[in-house]
């Protein structure tokens, strides 16, 4: 009877975390914990959940995948304001071999420089020959290098195989051909 | 059985975290270095909105935003001038400096900072 009790007491308790967890995806602006319910912003600022409705969900940070939402074409955020900015893009892929036994890093610059500009990582994250830089995930857990906006603004330090993406000997990998710089595949 | 115990009281513990309202939207950035001190609610900066709107690259190079939640000093004057939040918040691209509120709309006594899972500021919450 006892054993009974515990069991549905369980049951219920996962039930309300998953409805919980289920109900994250926009938080509404009065509820969020950071905005004033009493402030006038309240009622004219645009909900989460109204902006993210229509975007791809993910599983982990604000549940939205920005990358996929970007390449089908269901957010067409601007690329500068002012009209002479040179807006900069690279399609080259970096291979980072040094991950001990975990898969090899592949890093792929189109989807980066869709969003970011050149001075945004280089020279002050990275240096811009391949190779070059030290990256370890300690500096990455601190915030520094990928930290940056992994775990901020990206997807976090959680999801380890999307950036190790690359085993050694697999078509991935062997696409580089022995050498640690090549253009996407199309 | 004392074992069987403490696993479900550990499990009890586990749903009860995440069943706990979960705060604000990933990388909303409190500002409120300046702002209380002079009478007005924080800001509240919410990346995501932005991001729909705008690439990084808008912010982070042409209106020279550094990456780090605290490393960058906006004062009103900046914004009236047209620089940072300025460049677009200036009745055309986005309302004006004009519509306090708007902006200004944190609870009162916030910490500046980002929110909404890991921070960038040093060992993150895994």
């Amino acid at each position: 009877m006892k054993r009974l009790r515990w069991s549905v007491l369980t049951a219920l308790l996962v039930l309300v975390a998953a409805v919980a967890w289920a109900a994250t995806r926009g938080q509404p602006i009065a509820t969020d914990g950071l905005h004033d319910p009493t402030s006038p912003a309240v009622g004219m600022l645009q909900e989460p959940a109204e902006a993210f409705g229509s975007l791809p969900e993910d599983t982990v940070g604000n549940r939205v995948r920005w990358m996929r939402a970007l390449d089908e074409g269901l957010i067409t955020p601007r690329t500068n304001i002012q009209p002479e900015t040179k807006v900069n893009l690279r399609t080259t892929e970096v291979l980072l071999k040094n991950t001990g036994e975990m898969p090899m890093v592949r890093f792929p610059h189109r989807q980066h420089t869709a969003w970011l500009d050149c001075s945004n990582c280089h020279d002050h994250l990275f240096a811009r020959e391949a190779g070059r830089t030290r990256i370890n995930m300690f500096a990455i857990l601190a915030g520094e290098k990928c930290g940056v906006c992994h775990g901020a603004v990206a997807f976090p330090l959680t999801e380890c195989l999307r950036c190790h993406s690359a085993p050694r000997g697999s078509p991935e990998a062997l696409a580089f051909g022995g050498t640690i710089v090549r253009e996407a595949a199309r | 059985m004392k074992q069987g115990l403490l696993l479900r009281g550990a499990l009890v513990a586990l749903c009860l975290a995440a069943a706990a309202p979960a705060n604000s939207e990933y990388g909303d950035v409190v500002l409120n270095r300046n702002a209380e001190k002079n009478g007005v609610r924080p800001v509240i900066f919410p990346h995501w909105f932005h991001r729909i709107r705008f690439r990084c690259k808008v912010c982070h190079h042409e209106l020279g935003f550094q990456m780090r939640a605290g490393s960058n000093i906006v004062s009103m004057n900046d914004i009236i001038e047209g620089k940072f939040c300025g460049m677009c918040h200036n009745g055309q691209i986005a309302w004006g400096p004009d519509r306090c509120d708007l902006c200004h709309s944190g609870k009162p006594g916030l910490q500046s900072g980002i929110n909404g899972d890991s921070q960038t500021k040093g060992p993150g919450k895994w």
